[in-house]
Order: structure tokens, then sequence, then C-alpha cells
């Protein structure tokens, strides 16, 4: 099902447009305070950029650039980025997720002390969608065998 | 029986189609939800969060709880895939 495509036209085409890809979804990601976007936005777009690869090249060309430990660490790390920063919160005496209370250890006021947590709960749920998307893809269109030969 | 069931069905959508007369109209400023939360989350969104996008303020911020959730429910679909379909050779296919 997933087989390397052999194209010179494919293989260049995707080489250039996969860094953008990437960098559009990290604006994306950062500038959900100011436009539509946002972690899962993001994230979701970062992941398409591994999918890109997948398709382009084979599986063990993205594998090596992005192996399958890391992907599914990182499906964890997001979760518990968002729900570290909510322990934070209760560490510095106040409730679960009410980032306010940042202004304590940061030199900002309270407002953009929640900004600041918005922006870090989103790049945790940027990271986990990202990883979501590539394992997903991979398990179901491989049918969880990860080769490359046809299925 | 089956027919039975598409009388079921019948009424039950009768009943709910019914029921959408009693709704607000669409944009109505004074249906509940325009009037309960909704005038704080804009009016104070930048002054409260510092964060211009409404949207992304009400998410992560107001209800950052319900967007954990949303998270963890997309953790445990990519676990779940891993553990039902993830297999190292295919000698047990």
């Amino acid at each position: 099902m997933i087989r390397r495509t052999e194209s010179l036209l494919v293989e260049t085409v995707c080489r250039i447009l996969i860094p953008l890809i990437q960098l559009f979804a990290l604006y994306v990601i950062v500038h959900g305070h100011y436009s539509p976007g946002g972690g899962f936005q993001g994230g979701c777009i970062l992941g398409a950029s591994f999918i890109l690869m997948v398709i382009a090249y084979d599986i063990r060309w993205m594998k090596h650039r992005f192996s399958e430990k890391k992907n599914t660490l990182m499906v964890a790390l997001g979760v518990f980025i968002y729900s570290l920063i909510g322990f934070i919160c209760i560490f510095l005496g106040a409730e679960y997720l009410n980032y306010g209370i940042f202004h304590r250890i940061l030199p900002v006021d309270v407002a953009k002390a929640r900004s600041l947590g918005i922006l870090a709960v989103e790049t945790g749920v940027g990271i986990t969608v990202m990883a979501v998307m590539v394992s997903i893809f991979l398990n179901l269109t491989t049918y969880g065998k990860h080769e490359k030969g046809e299925v | 029986m089956k027919i039975f069931a598409i009388i079921i069905v019948i009424l039950t959508g009768a009943v709910l189609i019914y029921s959408t007369f009693d709704m607000p109209d669409w944009g109505n400023p004074n249906s509940p939800a325009s009037v309960h939360v909704s005038p704080r989350y804009i009016e104070k969104t930048i002054e409260e969060t510092a964060t211009p996008n409404a949207v992304t303020s009400v998410l992560a911020d107001y209800r950052g709880f319900d967007t954990l959730g949303e998270t963890i429910v997309i953790f445990t679909a990519a676990i779940v895939c891993i553990l039902l379909l993830r297999r190292e050779d295919d000698k047990t296919h």
C-alpha cells in the first residue's frame, strides 16, 4: 500500500514543501492568540508533513528522521506538559490550570501570565496531536506492521 | 417488527422537530446562550488574558479543563490504536 514512488518530481517537490509546511505549522501554533489556529490545527498540519514524507518517500525514510520510539514518547509528552502546567499552578497556590498565578515566578502581570500559560498549553496540545496523527496513520495504513511492502 | 421500528423513528423525529419551534431565533441577542457568559468572555478577554482571539482564550483558559479532556481523548485514541494494531512481524497473520 505504501511504497516508495521513486519519482524525481515528487521527491524534489516534497523536499522543498515539507520544511515550509512544518514552519507554517509552528506559525499556526504560536499565532493562535491573534488569528485562527492553535494546538489542534497546528498539530494536524505538523503531522501532515510527516505523512507526506511517508507518501513521497517511504516509512523507513521517515522513521530515520522521526523514530517510532520518539513518536510514542511525544504522544504522552504533550498530555504530560498540559497536566504539569496544571500541577505547577497548584504548587504556586492557585486552582488547577489557573495560569494567572504564574505572575509570581515570571516578571509579567496577571493577564500576560495567562497569555503565556495558554501558549504553553497549546504547545503541549500541538505535540500530542502531531504524534497521534503520525501514529494512527502508520498503524492503520500498514495494519500495524510498519513495512513499506504491499498489504 | 420493522414497521414498529419505523413508527418509533418517525414519532421521535416528530417530537424533536416539534421541540425546535421553541428554540430562539438564529443570532438572537436575548437567547440564553448570548446573555449568560458570552458577554463576559467577549468584553474581558483582552483585559483578563491579554489574548485578542476570544476563541483561544475560551478554549485554553476559561475552559482549560475541557481542553485537557479533549487532549486525553486523542491520546487514548493513539494508545488504543498502537495496542490493537501494532505488531513487530507478520508471523501471526
